[in-house]
């Protein structure tokens, strides 16, 4: 054995000083990136990190996710033991029994009943992937090579202890009672010799295998053994709803075109990716035949990282854990049509809606490095669809995407009783009416009635009227940071000349604009959608809805609500109030799993030739719920579903009506 | 190869209204632009350039606020941009700022020589289409009006070759260099300027040329240069026609009425 023991040490020391030295280079990898304080909240992120890697909340938030859990806690189960078996391989004397008998037996059990769970699961997994494969989990060797290298790991670890049982050089076996099974197999069908081969045999497995899969990982997908847990741990606690601000100065770059031009956390989320597929499941350019794919953006991230930190480390000392320097040259580009790039084509699909994120169980960030390549292809580059380039032109000179003028802005305001706000008159409420509320002409009609709701409810409130300029949600998400910036500061000058405190808006793009990004340029304002200001007049009983509805109503989260701001249950509060009888359902998308109009993230803009309409295939499953109204919240969603309803030809049978009409129609 | 571009910064008109009882031009709150033809002439220099590396030019005369027009232009990637700012200079008609304009060219071609000038066809607040040819005149170069596209470019050659675009067709010219060009919006796309750009453009010192400098005679140049008389501006009166409102919410109605009028008036057959 002296021989065994020998070589097992070489391999041992060989494989751990392998590992470390992958692990460092990871590390040195992370460290190519910028900077970003991801240390703030320390015990939040602790509870987070507990929460999402080690009780997988997000992964079982699908029914298979539960198998994945069980292999998980298996691992963890199994490690102490594991340990124990890599020490005694040099060490046989080595034994962990002196944490006393009941709980090293306990262990045993334990560890044995974990195994034989997770050799279920695993072929589980195997049966999975082969015969019930979802249409978002691809079929790929390095699945199967982990799977494979699981179940010999457990296999060999019952082999080698029944072995061991049926060899009588174990004390512990009653604690086993799995191994014990198997050793009464041996029993019944080999000679001594025999079981002692195996056993050593299964020793070696189990040892080798080991070896093998500590040092396989850094070179799969399953990297995200190492990287999801701190990836939990250092997550966006606000959902990455909006992108860092820029400072304009010259000589600064303008967003991301090389990979170590993003911060370390970016880098970290890359090599995160499991290739769950969950990403891809809930993204509504790939549903419709998009070339967008975004759980192949972030693998597409992670190889160029990989390609072009690894010659950028290859020419450095060893020990160095020094940020990329600016001039590092790139031999894979970021955004380009190669292999281990970004393609322009996939980051205009994107609608940002965020599903991508909500979906994924260890919480990538795509969005924001959708739009930070964005930034770089319209700020430094000024490549962008030809539509974008009046899009741009006009909301930078009329602060409206038609380049309506911005004399007409409070036009739709003439004949009603809207008040404008004056200075030295506060008003509770500023009502931003956005650029849809006021120059597009079905939207008009919703201003209209948020209007006479306020009026209805005695509301003290104001409108800008022509001073008010576009919040700029399209040209932040598409890139032009620049004209988005403008408009920011020049509307949140407009808010403090009047002393505007608290805002409302009929658009969640924006509600979360002005909540969410505004507050990096100082401007801090209470903002409230209209379905949270009506839900709370309905309920403080000023507003009363007397004529209720007995059509059938199904509402269509807008993306910018339920999932980049959780609201979810204002609207649906709302309509359940307009309607006399049960006649609310629901989409089988819906709330947070929503499914986008298509029209977010600038896409309103954007002219979509690929594949099928999003709106159109949103428009069917509204339609499939047999609803014969389809309620908005979202001036865009409007837009998508008047469109849709027009492509599918039943306009006169279904109607799509903000929640504010609605409303105004029951008060009546 | 030498190019420039002379544009002019001017109201909106699109947003200007005109009151119907003073029958003048509202123009408050109505912001300056840069004239759109003449961003679709710095296109096309700009394209030259892209393709010749040719040095663009671009010159204004204006109030010292029109500096930002040629702001804008060298942020879209011009080389060089010169504003001819006087007092003298202001309240000219066509003829005495194609003057300005031809003075400032020659010094700038005694420097460098020019081989094109591309206007815009006409500025949208004055609509004549004469500064161009008036400069093209002084300058005596080949005038070549309302082009839709430059065929060929032969610098070797000092030729020319561009298509017109007239009234019922198009009509292809070749023409010897230097030459002036006046452009229709169809010539090209407009590009976007880089926030880079934008940036160092904002910090550009821009040389403002005065009468001191161009030395010109002050009664051929501004007011008193300008044979033109303004006498009065009003909104003509619509002969025939109507307007039918669409803004408002029933669309299909409106629809209706038109394609009843396309009947009624044979614009439409029935078969």
């Amino acid at each position: 054995m002296f021989v065994g023991q020998f070589i097992f040490a070489v391999l041992f020391i060989a494989a751990l000083i392998f590992f470390a030295f992958n692990f460092y280079r990871l590390l040195a990898l992370l460290c190519l990136g910028r900077w970003e304080n991801r240390f703030d909240f320390l015990l939040t992120r602790l509870k987070n990190m507990f929460v999402y890697a080690f009780g997988q909340l997000r992964v079982i938030e699908r029914p298979y996710g539960v198998n994945h859990l069980l292999i998980f806690w298996g691992f963890l189960t199994l490690l102490a033991l594991n340990a124990e078996f890599l020490i005694s391989g040099i060490f046989p004397a080595f034994s962990l029994s002196f944490i006393g008998r009941i709980p090293y037996g306990l262990l045993l059990t334990a560890t044995e009943i974990m195994s034989l769970i997770v050799l279920i699961s695993v072929l589980i997994a195997v049966i999975r992937r082969l015969f019930f494969r979802p249409a978002y989990i691809e079929l790929s060797a390095d699945a199967f090579i982990i799977l494979f290298m699981i179940a010999a790991l457990m296999v060999a670890y019952f082999g080698y202890h029944a072995g061991e049982i049926h060899l009588g050089k174990t004390d512990w076996a009653g604690w086993m009672p799995v191994s014990g099974m198997v050793a009464n197999l041996f029993s019944s069908v080999s000679t001594e010799p025999t079981v002692q081969t195996v056993t050593h045999l299964c020793w070696w497995i189990h040892a080798l295998v080991l070896l093998a899969f500590l040092n396989y990982l850094p070179y799969s997908k399953h990297l995200h053994v190492i990287t999801a847990i701190p990836n939990c741990f250092f997550r966006s606690f606000d959902y990455a709803k909006t992108v860092p601000r820029l400072i304009f100065q010259r000589g600064n770059e303008f967003g991301i075109s090389r990979i170590t031009q993003f911060t370390w956390k970016n880098l970290l989320d890359f090599m995160s990716c499991t290739e769950c597929g969950r990403c891809q499941d809930g993204c509504p350019a790939n549903h419709t035949g998009k070339t967008l794919n975004p759980r192949d953006l972030i693998h597409r991230g992670k190889l160029n990282l990989f390609t072009n930190g690894r010659s950028i480390l290859a020419g450095r000392p060893l020990d160095s854990l020094l940020p990329t320097p600016a001039d590092a040259e790139m031999n894979s580009p970021l955004i380009g049509n190669g292999e281990n790039s970004i393609s322009e084509a996939d980051l205009w699909h994107c609608t940002t809606c965020g599903a991508c994120m909500t979906n994924c169980p260890v919480f990538i960030e795509h969005v924001p490095k959708i739009i930070e390549m964005r930034r770089h292809l319209v700020m430094e580059q000024s490549k962008f669809p030809e539509e974008l380039t009046n899009f741009f032109m006009n909301s930078e000179q009329r602060f409206n995407p038609w380049g309506l003028a911005p004399t007409d802005r409070a036009k739709w305001a003439q004949d009603l009783p809207v008040p404008f706000v004056e200075e030295g008159k506060p008003v509770e409420y500023l009502f931003f009416v956005g650029c849809s509320g006021a120059y597009d002409s079905r939207s008009k009609n919703v201003v209209t009635s948020v209007a006479k709701i306020f009026n209805h409810a005695g509301l003290s409130w104001g409108i800008l009227g022509n001073e008010e300029k576009c919040c700029g949600d399209s040209l932040r998400r598409l890139g032009n940071e620049y004209v988005f910036e403008q408009l920011a500061r020049d509307n949140i000058a407009t808010f403090r000349k009047y002393g505007i405190t608290k805002i409302v808006t009929h658009c969640p793009h924006g509600y979360s604009t002005l909540k969410n990004d505004y507050a990096q340029f100082g401007g801090e304002f209470e903002v409230l959608h209209h379905s949270q200001l009506i839900d709370q007049l309905i309920r403080e009983g000023k507003l009363t809805l007397s004529k209720k509805s007995n059509g059938t109503t199904v509402f269509h989260d807008s993306c910018y609500l339920a999932r980049y701001n959780e609201i979810t249950e204002a609207p649906r509060n709302v309509l359940k109030g307009t309607q006399s009888g049960s006649g609310f359902v629901e989409m089988p998308r819906h709330g947070q799993n929503g499914f986008c109009c298509g029209a977010g993230g600038g896409r309103m803009w954007l002219e979509e030739l690929e594949g099928k309409r999003i709106n159109t295939e949103r428009t069917e499953e509204a339609l499939a719920t047999g609803a014969n109204t389809i309620a908005v919240a979202c001036p865009f969603c409007m837009t998508m579903f008047e469109d849709g309803l027009k492509d599918l030809d039943v306009v006169d049978q279904v109607h799509v009506k903000d929640i504010a009409e609605l409303v105004a129609e029951s008060m009546e | 190869m030498h190019i420039i571009v002379p544009v002019k910064m001017v109201p909106d008109t699109t947003l200007v209204k005109i009151d119907p009882e003073t029958n003048t031009l509202v123009r408050e709150g109505v912001p300056f632009i840069t004239n759109p033809f003449d961003t679709h002439a710095i296109e096309e220099a700009l394209r030259l350039k892209d393709r010749y590396d040719a040095h663009v030019t671009v010159i204004s005369m204006g109030p010292p606020s029109a500096e930002w027009v040629l702001r804008r232009a060298l942020s879209l990637g011009a080389d060089q941009a010169i504003l001819l700012s006087d007092r003298v200079f202001g309240g000219a008609d066509t003829l005495a700022t194609s003057k300005v304009l031809s003075e400032a060219i020659k010094r700038l071609h005694n420097e460098h020589p020019v081989d094109l000038i591309i206007c815009g066809m006409q500025t949208i607040d004055g609509d004549t289409a004469q500064v161009g040819p008036g400069i093209a005149c002084r300058m005596k170069f080949t005038q070549l009006t309302l082009v839709d596209r430059i065929l060929q470019l032969d610098l070797a050659q000092k030729r020319i070759q561009v298509r017109r675009k007239l009234e019922e067709y198009y009509e292809s010219v070749e023409a010897s260099l230097p030459a002036l060009l006046t452009v229709v919006r169809e010539i090209n796309s407009l590009r976007y300027p880089t926030v880079p750009k934008k940036l160092e453009s904002a910090e550009t010192m821009i040389p403002v040329w005065s009468n001191e400098i161009l030395k010109l005679d002050p009664n051929t140049i501004g007011l008193k240069g300008s044979p033109t008389n303004v006498r009065r501006i009003f909104a003509p009166q619509r002969e025939k026609g109507e307007i039918i409102d669409a803004m408002g919410d029933n669309k299909d109605a409106a629809v209706n009425m038109i394609i009843d009028k396309l009947f009624e008036w044979n614009i439409v057959i029935q078969n």
